[in-house]
């Protein structure tokens, strides 16, 4: 992968220029990374400092970790929340995925990109609660199912990990379809072309060429799904039961209902650590600052 | 012919549950914001703009609306003057640990929403940032900063070095260079990232649970806790708002963009 920040800075004519210019190591623009870096360290990195701190603290680091070996829920906890995060990325590649080959093939481009567009415009929340309405009890399906006579109870969509699932994947998806697009708008079409004229099916010549181009926008747009999943909070806690918890859910309740700060922080550390290594093996099939640029055109 | 429309027609059912999904939230808030019942439940019975009344004339929405509207506009300025700069030293800077800072200042970014929220509450508590204005527009400039320098960043690499060095040859100092020159050629990139700087402090919720008190709420805080309480037509529509606020701003920015796009063509 190209890394674009050194192209830039290592510029045609510092190359040509004086021997003194090309050793050094340092000019004059960066100096103004310093304001964003003293901001992000006061204001953000000083509250994650806390949070480590806090999860040594109390009645010591052993305690604070260990409740995953001393009480299932924990253990629990960290299963469903790799769960739900790894079905919601699954299914929002799945889902996405020919939407973007769409996107990417069509001449009704802009439209499509503003279907995708609109809800990143409207609130998480929103969106959330919406989910509910689809998915409760006396919900949008289930009332249709219903009242069509092929249910006579209401599916459990709500408060289960399913209702999860469903509302997480609509809330991520363009998180998902935008990097696949991207990359998926990039590709050459006369490759796939020029593999059909030499007499590979349609099918052979999408598997086998565009597939592969198409690679590094699948990569972002899961790791960005993913990481994204592994801390939310807002749908476990309205579309989730209460049954299996989430890593997230369980730190908010400790905090909030049980005041229990340190466990809370040791919980929080193992959620970070979890984003951290998938973000690692993330960052050797792409780079991290395009994924996490917000997913806006 | 015949085997290129089955194709298209392939590829345009494989895209439904994806445009399903991504319309289906916006189908449903917009009918049941003129229910007459005071449940939420589907379908809406009757027809009422009672709601809308209700959240002109509720005290607590109100208030909230201006909190949102107020913290946002502060964290913009915040993250886009400070992500701009940042994002200057990172697309032009040479400095040893480059790519550290980078990640440090892209964290945000990643570290999930959860553990910034418990953090801040934490260590905001400390110095009586918890409850003020200051803390949350603090905190939410800080979730928008990779944001910008992100965009930010890549309009300057974009950005052709030579008009820098063109400008400078002809006499101007650096200032001068870059509020004549280099300012309003990255402007897409700056305005595009202060844009989702706003969304990203309007729409916070998590971080804003712990730094709100009941007198001072931000509007997602003020529906997060009166639908604790009931799930009440009134949501739908503030959500609604919402929804025709964030369609007219797509709609003024595409406008925006064609008038741009005929200006240079």
């Amino acid at each position: 992968m190209v890394d674009a920040v050194v192209v830039v800075s290592g510029a045609p004519s510092q190359e040509t220029g004086p021997p003194e210019a090309r050793k050094s190591r340092f000019n004059g623009w960066a100096w103004l990374v310093l304001p964003g870096l003293v901001f992000i360290l006061a204001v953000f990195g000083w509250p994650l400092g806390e949070v480590v701190v806090r999860s040594f603290g109390g009645d010591g680091a052993v305690q604070n970790y260990g409740v995953f070996f001393d009480s299932p829920i924990y253990f629990r906890a960290l299963n469903s929340t790799l769960i739900t995060s790894a079905s919601v990325t699954l299914s929002c590649l799945l889902i996405g995925y020919p939407y973007a080959y769409l996107m990417s093939q069509s001449r009704r481009t802009e439209l499509l990109l503003a279907i995708v567009l609109l809800p990143i415009w409207t609130s998480f929340l929103v969106r959330t609660y919406a989910w509910q309405i689809w998915l409760q009890d006396t919900g949008v399906i289930n009332s249709t199912l219903l009242r069509m006579g092929v249910i006579d109870e209401p599916l459990s969509l709500i408060r289960t990990n399913l209702g999860v699932v469903i509302g997480m994947t609509g809330i991520l998806l363009p998180f998902a379809i935008l990097p696949m697009f991207t990359v998926m708008r990039r590709i050459d079409r006369e490759l796939v072309r020029a593999a059909e004229n030499l007499g590979a099916k349609p099918r052979i010549a999408f598997r086998r060429i565009f597939v592969p181009l198409s690679l590094p926008g699948v990569y972002s747009g899961c790791l960005l799904v993913f990481v994204l999943a592994l801390g939310f909070y807002i749908a476990p806690a309205i579309l989730g039961g209460t049954s299996s918890p989430t890593l997230s859910t369980l730190i908010i309740d400790k905090v909030q209902r049980e005041l229990d700060f340190h466990t809370a922080s040791a919980l929080g550390v193992t959620l970070l650590l979890i984003a951290l290594v998938a973000v690692a093996i993330g960052s050797r099939v792409v780079r991290i600052r395009d994924v996490f640029g917000g997913g806006a055109p | 012919m015949n085997s290129d429309t089955r194709r298209r027609s392939t590829q345009l059912c494989l895209a439904i549950p994806a445009a399903f999904l991504l319309v289906a939230p916006t189908l449903v808030v917009v009918p049941m914001s003129f229910t007459a019942s005071p449940l939420l439940s589907f379908p809406p019975t009757g027809f009422s703009t009672q709601w809308y009344g209700r959240l002109a004339s509720d005290e607590a929405w109100r208030l909230a609306t201006l909190t949102s509207l107020s913290v946002a506009i502060q964290a913009t300025l915040l993250a886009t003057s400070v992500g701009t700069l940042t994002a200057f030293g990172i697309a032009r800077g040479r400095f040893p640990g480059k790519s550290l800072v980078q990640a440090l200042v892209l964290s945000p970014a990643i570290v999930p929403i959860v553990l910034v929220a418990i953090g801040t509450f934490f260590a905001y508590g400390r110095v009586g940032l918890v409850g003020t204005p200051a803390g949350l527009v603090l905190a939410h400039g800080a979730l928008a900063v990779p944001l910008v320098v992100v965009t930010v960043a890549a309009s300057i690499e974009t950005m052709d070095p030579r008009l820098d060095l063109a400008a400078a040859s002809l006499g101007a100092g650096p200032f001068r260079t870059f509020f004549l020159v280099t300012l309003p050629l990255i402007r897409p990139g700056v305005l595009a990232g202060a844009l989702l700087a706003f969304v990203t402090s309007w729409d916070e919720l998590v971080v804003s649970l712990f730094l709100t008190t009941p007198v001072l709420r931000t509007l997602p805080v003020e529906m997060w806790t009166s639908v604790r309480e009931q799930l009440d037509p009134t949501v739908a529509a503030a959500s609604t708002m919402l929804v025709a606020l964030s369609t007219a701003g797509l709609v003024i920015a595409y406008v925006i963009g064609l008038r741009q796009a005929r200006r240079k063509s």
